[in-house]
C-alpha cells in the first residue's frame, strides 16, 4: 500500500457529471453549451462510434461469427462493452430473486447498442395513482416536461408519425422508414383483429439533421444501430452528445473513472467526487459546484448508498430511505413462428434501419382487464444478416412444413437440408411484448454488507419479486401474440409453450434492460429522494438524471424520457447557479 | 497415431482440412508478412473492434493448442461435408473452413468439447461395431448408413390442439442424434456465416443503401399496396 496516494485535482468545476450515457450525455451538453466548466466521469474506456463501431463487418470476421461472450452478451459486432457480468464487479442476490443487471462500461453507455425506441411518456403516464391507485403519481405532468421532448426531437432526430392518440403524444418527427414485408403482414392481421399496427418511433435519421455543434449525420439503412453508427445516423450519447460537449472546450472527459464516493462537507452539501482510475488503480479525488449523477438507475442509487456521512447517515440523499428502493424494469414476453405465405421468397436487401419499422402502441382500457398497466408490442422477421445461431434447430421447422410440397424427416443433411436454409430463409417473425411493471417499495437494491467489487466499493445486493400484475400481463401478452400470428397466417414455431409453471415466458426483472426508480423523484422529501427537478432533497448540489429518478416507467422505453428530464434539470441547473441558490 | 502419419493418412484420403495444411505447409510468404505477429494486440483483433478485456482473452484463446485431434478433426471434416456438400448453387462445408470455425468454436464455448469428442468417440465406436473401422475409415456408403440412423431427431409439437411427433430414433441411437444435431447446427452456422453461404442463402443486404420499400413486384406477388397514408407519410428516395 505504500505506492497508494489520493491524487486531488486542483481545478474547481462547475459540475462533476458521473456517467456518460443517454442522461449524463445530455447533461454534459447543456451545461458545456452555457459555459460551465464540466468533468465527466465515466467508468469505461473512450468510444467514437465513428473509429470503433463494428457496423458493416461481416460475419466471418468475427472468428466467433458474431456469438455472444460476456463482454458483449448481444454479440461480438453489438456496440456495448460489457453487459450482465464484468470481471471483478460482482453484485448479489436476496433469496430467489432473479435480478438481471446489464452494465456499460464505455463512453455513451448503453446507447451505444440501444433499440433507439423513442417513445413519449403521455399524460396518463405522470399520474398512474390517480388512474389506478397504484404506486405514485409523479410530481409533474406531461406539460412540464412536454418543451423538452419537442427540444430533443429536433435536437437528436426521431422518425414517427402524428396519430393524435392520447397517451402516446405526437411529436416532431422525421418520416418514418415503409413496412418491411413481414411488417405489411403485421399491420393487416392488426387491423383485421382491431389492433393497432403504427409506424414506429426511433431516434434514426431518415433525414439528415446535423450534428450537435456541427457535422454531419446520415442513415445507410444498414440495421445496424446495434453496433452504433460510424455515421452518427442514430442517437448515441458518444457521438451525438458526449464528443460534441467535448468539442465545445468546456468539458473534461475523465475515462477509465470508477466512482466510488460522493464527498461532502461539515454542512452536509457536496464538493466533489471520489473516483479509481482502472488505468493506473490510484485514487483521486474531483471538486466540484455540484455532482450530477448519471450512472445509471442502480449504479447512483449504488453511489448514494456508498456515500454516508455524519450528515447523511443513511446514504446521501437518504433521509427519505428511498435510494435503492422503487426499482422496476419492463416487463417482456414473446413469441414467434414462420409465415408459410413467406417461404421461397424473392431476394432483396431489406435491412431497412435498425429495429422494426412499425409497432404496437398501448391499445387496451386497463379497467376492463385484470392488470392495471399496458405494453406496447415490438416486431421483428425478415432477412437477417446470417450470424451465430442462423439455422440453429432446424429440425423443428422442416419436420413441421413442407417443403416445396413435400414433408420431410426432422433435421437431415445434405443437398436437401442446403434447400431447406434457402427455402425458410426470410420467413420468420417474431414479436415482444414490453410493459409497465409497478413500482414497489419493497423491490429494491442496498448495499451488500459483506461483499466490495475489485475497486474496495461495496457492492449492490438485489432483492425484487414479481407480482401477479406482472404475470397477468404477460399471460395476456402471449394470448395477444398468438392471436395476431393466427391473424396473420402464420403459425407459431417458439414461445407458444408459457404457460403459469413459468409466469408465462415472463422475463427475469432487469433482463429488458429499462430499469428505473431507484432515486425516485417526489414532492414529499419523506417518500422520495429527489424533488421534481431531480435536485436531491436533502442535499440541494446532487442531482441525478438518468433512470433513477422515475416514478413510474410507462409501457414505454424510457431513454428518450431519461435524456428530456436530463435536459430540463441541467436548464435548472444553469438557472440555480445564475441565481446563486446553489 | 503419430502426428506426421495421421496427417498423412487424411492427404491420402482425400481429405485435408485448410487448418492442418496451413499448420504443415511452409504457408505463403507474401500473406505471412501482412499478418500481424502472434500475441499482438493486433493479431488478437483482426479487423474487429475489442477492447483490452476482449484482445487479452482472445490472445488467451489462440495461444491455446489445437483442441481436436487429427483423427477427430479429419471425423469433424468428412461429417461437415456430408451436412453441406457441394451442389448446383453452392460449395461444400470445407470450401467455407467450417472445421476450422469449429475447432476455434470449441475453445471459444468449451461447453461444445465435451459433446463433440464424446459424440466423435461414440460414431466410431459404432463404426466399428457396424464395419469393424473408424468412421473416416468406412466407405461413403457405410457412412451415410450410419448417418441415416441419427439424422432425424425427434420432435413434438402442437397443431390445432393436438400433440404432433415426428422423427424416427431406432433404439439407443440418442447419443448419436444429439451429436449430429449439434454438428448440423454447428455446420450450418459456420458455412451460412461466410461469403460463400451469403451467396447460398442470397442474403444481400450489410451495405450502405437508402430502403425504399418491398419492390412493386414483391407487393403485387403478395397482393399488397401501400396505402395512401403510407405513400405520403414514409421516406422514400428518387434513386435507389
Amino acid at each position: 500500500m505504500g505506492d497508494l496516494q489520493v491524487k486531488k485535482q486542483q481545478k474547481q468545476y462547475d459540475a462533476i457529471i458521473v456517467g456518460s450515457g443517454a442522461g449524463g450525455g445530455m447533461a454534459a451538453w447543456v451545461l458545456a453549451g452555457a459555459g460551465l466548466k464540466v468533468c465527466l466521469l465515466e467508468a469505461g474506456p473512450d468510444f467514437d462510434p465513428k473509429k470503433d463501431s463494428n457496423q458493416l463487418k461481416n460475419p466471418w470476421e468475427s472468428p466467433r461469427r458474431g456469438a455472444s461472450t460476456k463482454f458483449r452478451p448481444f454479440g461480438d459486432f453489438d456496440g456495448c462493452y460489457w453487459g450482465w457480468d464484468i470481471d471483478g464487479e460482482p453484485y448479489t442476490h436476496v433469496g430467489d430473486t432473479k435480478w438481471e443487471w446489464w452494465r456499460a462500461r464505455m463512453v455513451g453507455g448503453r446507447t451505444n447498442h440501444w433499440g433507439r425506441i423513442s417513445l413519449r411518456f403521455g399524460p396518463k403516464d405522470f399520474k398512474r395513482k390517480s388512474i389506478d391507485g397504484l404506486g405514485d403519481d409523479w410530481p409533474i405532468g406531461y406539460e412540464d416536461i412536454k418543451p423538452y421532448y419537442d427540444k430533443i426531437d429536433k435536437l437528436l432526430g426521431v422518425f414517427g408519425t402524428n396519430e393524435g392518440l392520447e397517451n402516446d403524444p405526437d411529436g416532431i418527427f422525421l418520416p418514418p422508414p415503409k413496412p418491411r414485408l413481414h411488417e405489411l403482414f403485421i399491420k393487416k392481421a392488426g387491423n383485421s383483429i382491431n389492433i393497432p399496427v403504427i409506424p414506429s418511433r426511433l431516434s434514426i435519421l431518415t433525414k439528415p439533421i446535423p450534428l450537435p455543434g456541427g457535422g454531419d449525420r446520415n442513415c445507410i439503412f444498414c440495421g445496424q444501430c446495434g453496433r452504433s453508427c460510424k455515421f452518427y445516423g442514430d442517437f448515441s450519447s458518444s457521438s451525438v452528445l458526449v464528443h460534441p460537449a467535448v468539442r465545445t472546450g468546456n468539458v473534461d472527459l475523465v475515462t477509465n473513472a470508477m466512482a466510488r464516493e460522493i464527498l461532502t462537507n461539515n454542512e452536509g452539501l457536496a464538493t466533489g467526487v471520489s473516483y479509481v482510475n482502472k488505468e493506473d488503480m490510484q485514487e483521486y479525488q474531483v471538486s466540484g459546484r455540484t455532482v450530477v449523477l448519471a450512472a445509471s438507475a442502480c449504479e447512483s442509487a449504488r453511489l448514494l448508498l456508498n456515500s454516508k456521512s455524519a450528515r447523511h447517515p443513511n446514504g446521501l440523499a437518504n433521509s427519505s430511505d428511498a435510494v435503492g428502493r422503487y426499482l422496476h424494469d419492463s416487463t417482456g414476453a414473446d413469441m414467434g413462428g414462420i409465415i408459410p405465405e413467406l417461404v421461397d421468397r424473392k431476394r432483396y436487401n431489406e435491412d431497412g434501419v435498425g429495429g422494426m419499422h412499425v409497432y404496437t402502441p398501448w391499445w387496451l382500457d386497463n379497467k376492463k382487464l385484470d392488470f392495471p398497466r399496458g405494453y406496447h408490442i415490438e416486431y421483428g422477421g425478415g432477412f437477417g444478416m446470417p450470424v451465430y445461431g442462423f439455422n440453429w434447430g432446424v429440425e423443428e421447422i422442416n419436420g413441421r412444413f413442407q417443403v416445396k410440397g413435400k414433408q420431410k424427416q426432422p433435421g437431415g443433411y445434405g443437398i436437401s437440408l442446403k434447400e431447406d436454409y434457402r427455402y425458410f430463409f426470410g420467413a420468420h417473425v417474431g414479436m415482444a411484448g414490453r410493459g409497465e411493471a409497478i413500482a414497489r417499495k419493497d423491490n429494491r437494491c442496498e448495499i451488500d454488507p459483506s461483499v466490495v467489487d475489485k475497486y474496495g466499493i461495496p457492492v449492490l445486493r438485489f432483492d425484487t419479486k414479481h407480482s401477479e400484475y406482472e404475470i397477468k400481463q404477460a399471460k395476456h401478452m402471449k394470448e395477444t401474440f398468438a392471436e395476431i400470428l393466427h391473424a396473420m397466417g402464420a403459425v407459431v414455431t417458439w414461445g407458444g409453450d408459457d404457460n403459469e409453471k413459468n409466469n408465462y415466458g415472463l422475463h427475469n426483472p432487469g433482463n429488458i434492460i429499462h430499469e428505473a426508480g431507484t432515486v425516485r423523484m417526489g414532492n414529499d422529501p419523506k417518500t422520495s429522494a429527489l424533488n421534481k427537478y431531480a435536485q436531491a432533497h436533502d442535499c440541494k448540489n446532487v442531482f441525478c438524471v438518468d433512470g433513477g429518478p422515475f416514478v413510474s416507467q410507462a409501457d414505454k422505453n424510457i431513454t428518450w424520457t431519461i435524456l428530456a428530464l436530463s435536459m430540463r434539470t441541467s436548464e435548472y441547473i444553469i438557472d440555480e447557479m445564475k441565481k446563486r441558490n446553489i | 497415431m503419430d502426428r506426421r502419419k495421421s496427417i498423412k493418412t487424411l492427404l491420402i484420403g482425400g481429405v485435408a482440412t485448410s487448418m492442418l495444411v496451413d499448420a504443415c505447409a511452409p504457408g505463403d510468404k507474401k500473406t505471412e508478412d501482412q499478418k500481424p505477429s502472434a500475441g499482438t494486440d493486433a493479431a488478437a483483433a483482426g479487423s474487429m473492434n475489442r477492447m483490452q478485456e476482449e484482445l487479452d482473452y482472445m490472445k488467451k484463446l489462440q495461444a491455446e493448442p489445437v483442441f481436436f485431434t487429427p483423427h477427430e478433426m479429419a471425423t469433424i471434416t468428412v461429417l461437415a461435408d456430408i451436412i453441406i456438400p457441394k451442389d448446383d448453387v453452392s460449395g461444400s462445408a470445407t470450401d467455407a473452413k467450417v472445421p476450422d470455425f469449429i475447432e476455434f468454436i470449441v475453445k471459444d464455448m468449451p461447453e461444445h468439447q465435451t459433446p463433440l469428442r464424446g459424440g466423435l468417440r461414440w460414431l466410431d465406436m459404432e463404426s466399428f461395431k457396424r464395419f469393424d473401422k473408424a468412421f473416416v475409415d468406412l466407405n461413403h456408403d457405410q457412412q451415410i448408413q450410419i448417418v441415416e440412423d441419427i439424422a432425424y431427431p425427434e420432435i413434438e409439437y402442437t397443431e390445432n390442439g393436438k400433440t404432433v411427433k415426428r422423427g424416427k430414433v431406432k433404439p439407443g441411437m440418442q447419443p448419436g442424434v444429439t451429436f449430429f444435431s449439434l454438428m448440423r447446427d454447428l455446420t450450418a452456422t459456420g458455412f451460412y456465416t461466410t461469403e460463400i453461404g451469403f451467396k447460398d442463402v442470397g442474403y444481400v443486404g450489410n451495405m450502405p443503401n437508402q430502403w425504399n420499400g418491398v419492390p412493386a413486384d414483391v407487393l403485387k406477388q403478395y397482393n399488397l399496396a401501400y396505402t395512401e397514408k403510407e405513400l405520403k407519410e414514409c421516406v422514400s428516395f428518387d434513386k435507389v
